[in-house]
């Protein structure tokens, strides 16, 4: 089976804010993964293989631009929706399917509903369901990395409903005051659920809300993955050099659902999205390399393909893992387990022993 | 071994903890330049610089969510809040985030803060300055919550939950923050989580407390001896984890408990410990369990010495259960 990372591979950092054009086909070759596995997980959750989903698409460019922006030492605090900043990152996709399905493989060992993912070896960091709380978080590990004299940013990926939440302001201040090396990277997708990004702020934009905390916002158009690159290439340099944070607007559109559980046409047209959909950054990105010449309708077809194949027999192949472990559920509370902990593990052996409980 | 009161403890503690490891620093409001509102990190910022003594905004949220992304870093943060009753910003960070960190990265990201709030009545401080909700974060799966009541505790406890590999909220028993002194060690022994205290031994009843509730308590076991009702004193000084043994062998020992703690009565760790005899040590009692805890009002200002237990209340309710059985 052909190995994911060949479609996802970490890379090195070069100095200037362009866009590295050689590594343009890489990038959507990424970005079209990303699409491919959301359309793919969609499905699996409606036959019932995963539990619940939270798509990306219309984001992907916003992720993979930004991702591919930072060096690998910096540390990445996601929400729920970064799939393709985790595969940018270099995590396979099986071990994203292993968190999918919580197997006994699974990272993070069945602990969270999906999209909930964390990779230490690769700087990323454990998502939660609560909004914005990665915000202050990233703060903090730019702090002690400031103190460690340590050469790298944080950044916290976040929703635009999510710059209503506590932790924005407090984070955002925080930073401010400390001038701390993060990055707040807001993807606004215009939805926070089912509420329009008119509906979070009376502000003209969420960047301009960083002007009050004294340092520099920008929006970007996060359909383009140049745009956004350089965005964050320039954050991280200011950052890196002692000038402190920036928040970064990207302006995305949600294409799919909040989440399998949500049905977007309680609350937006289909003309909404179609209007949306013109602007798809695969689309744009797919164009612009055909008219570079580095790309062909052929070439792409065979991506998709491709593509289809390897989320296909990946999903597959991680389905057949072996299930977890019940009794790791007493795991990992504390660093070792209390003697209460060990007696109610020692409580649920007996339940499985006589019978009441199948282990 | 040294003389001195709870809050002169602690403060030798941190300055301790920081010589021996770069890795400790300290964040809160106003601990820097003023040394803390009780003057728990006074002149730390003078020996260890402002990068070391943090003083934050003014919010607590940005405190507990900065400082886990600190420990996830590799630091180690000891974070103070005001007074227990400001945490509340700052909850979701604690239950949502720090309490859950080693658990949903299946171990990838432990999350170690320690967290130093004051806490408890007794000082006139009404609603918003004496309140003992400890019990909101004995229920958290994943947080250790430890409450000393001598310096040399705080000392030792202190040395703990700086050494510990998972997040540990530290309350300090405001209230005798300087009422008492003792000898304090000098060196690095720590106090081992999970351990209580027979402060006093005794054969006729056990009377359970911890943090500030402990004077009252051993002042009602004089009380009672007077009265010829030998009174055993257990100190549970760590609440998560309990000591359960320790509770258990009193109760199996004395066959009758009071317990005391100032945190309002229903759903209380009272309510707690209640269950815990009443599953494990039900047969050893000679006479219903007795709780002797704040009443299930808010906090009161001019009134707090109707809310909160004292040496009365307590040899009172000793006294009724031993005449009981």
């Amino acid at each position: 089976m052909a190995e994911p990372e060949t479609l996802a591979s970490p890379h090195s950092v070069p100095e200037s804010t362009q866009f590295p054009e050689g590594a343009l086909v890489d990038s959507y070759r990424l970005m079209v993964l990303a699409r491919i596995t959301d359309e793919r997980c969609l499905s699996l959750q409606r036959q019932g293989r995963i539990g619940f989903y939270a798509p990306l698409m219309g984001q992907e460019a916003a992720q993979v631009g930004a991702s591919r922006a930072l060096a690998p030492e910096d540390w990445v605090f996601p929400a729920y929706r970064e799939l393709a900043v985790a595969l940018a990152r270099g995590v396979s996709l099986r071990a994203i399917f292993d968190q999918l399905l919580g197997n006994a493989d699974d990272r993070i060992k069945g602990r969270q509903m999906p999209n909930h993912f964390g990779f230490r070896d690769v700087n990323f960091v454990v998502a939660s369901s609560p909004i914005g709380t990665q915000i202050t978080q990233a703060v903090g590990a730019a702090m002690a990395a400031q103190r460690r004299g340590d050469p790298i940013v944080t950044i916290a990926f976040f929703g635009d409903g999510a710059t209503s939440s506590n932790d924005f302001h407090a984070g955002l201040n925080f930073a401010g005051v400390f001038r701390t090396p993060t990055i707040f990277f807001c993807q606004n997708n215009q939805w926070a659920i089912s509420l329009p990004r008119e509906r979070q702020t009376r502000s003209a934009t969420l960047a301009e809300k960083a002007s009050a905390y004294g340092f520099p916002g920008v929006v970007v158009d996060g359909n383009d993955v140049r745009a956004v690159y350089s965005a964050v290439r320039e954050a991280r340099a200011r950052a890196v050099s002692g000038g402190g944070p920036t928040l970064i607007e990207a302006e995305v559109y949600r294409f799919g659902p909040h989440s399998t559980s949500d049905d977007p046409k309680r609350y937006r047209t289909e003309e909404q999205l179609a209007a949306a959909k013109q602007r798809d950054p695969l689309g744009r990105l797919k164009n612009e390399l055909i008219s570079l010449g580095t790309w062909s309708e052929e070439s792409d077809k065979a991506l998709w393909e491709k593509s289809r194949s390897i989320v296909a027999e990946t999903f597959e192949a991680a389905e057949k893992a072996r299930p977890l472990d019940p009794r790791s559920v007493f795991e990992d509370v504390f660093e070792s387990l209390t003697p209460r902990l060990a007696e109610e593990r020692g409580e649920y052996d007996a339940l499985v022993r006589d019978g009441v409980l199948k282990p | 071994m040294t003389e001195m009161n709870l809050v002169q403890a602690i403060n030798r503690t941190l300055r301790d903890a920081m010589r021996a490891d770069p890795n400790v620093l300290l964040l809160g409001e106003d601990i820097g330049v003023n040394g803390g509102v009780f003057r728990a990190t006074d002149g730390l910022i003078k020996e260890f610089g402002a990068e070391r003594v943090i003083d934050t905004p003014l919010s607590e949220t940005g405190i507990i969510g900065t400082a886990i992304g600190m420990a996830l870093y590799g630091l180690k943060p000891v974070a103070e809040i005001q007074f227990l009753d400001f945490i509340y910003p700052a909850f979701d960070q604690i239950v949502s985030e720090l309490a859950k960190f080693r658990y949903r990265s299946g171990g990838q990201y432990p999350a170690h803060v320690v967290i130093r709030s004051p806490y408890g009545g007794g000082i006139k401080g009404g609603l918003y300055h004496s309140q003992s909700t400890e019990a909101y974060f004995c229920h958290t799966p994943g947080i250790k919550v430890v409450v000393p009541s001598t310096p040399a505790d705080a000392r030792g406890l202190l040395w703990s939950a700086i050494d510990d590999a998972d997040p540990v909220l530290f309350l300090e028993p405001k209230r005798i923050y300087r009422s008492l002194t003792g000898e304090v060690p000098d060196g690095t022994e720590r106090i081992p989580f999970g351990r209580a205290r027979v402060v006093r031994p005794g054969s006729d009843v056990s009377l359970f407390a911890y943090g500030a509730m402990m004077p009252p308590a051993l002042d009602a076991a004089e009380t009672l001896a007077g009265l010829g009702i030998s009174a055993e004193v257990v100190d549970l000084r760590s609440l998560v984890p309990l000591d359960e043994a320790a509770v258990i062998e009193s109760v199996e020992k004395t066959g009758r408990a009071v317990i005391v703690h100032e945190a309002a009565r229903f759903c209380g760790f009272g309510a707690e410990l209640a269950a815990l005899l009443s599953e494990k040590a039900l047969y050893s009692l000679k006479s219903p369990v007795v709780r002797v805890t704040g009443f299930d009002t808010p906090f009161p200002y001019a009134l707090e010495n109707v809310y909160l237990p004292n040496a009365e209340r307590i040899a009172h309710a000793a006294q009724n259960a031993v005449r009981a059985s």
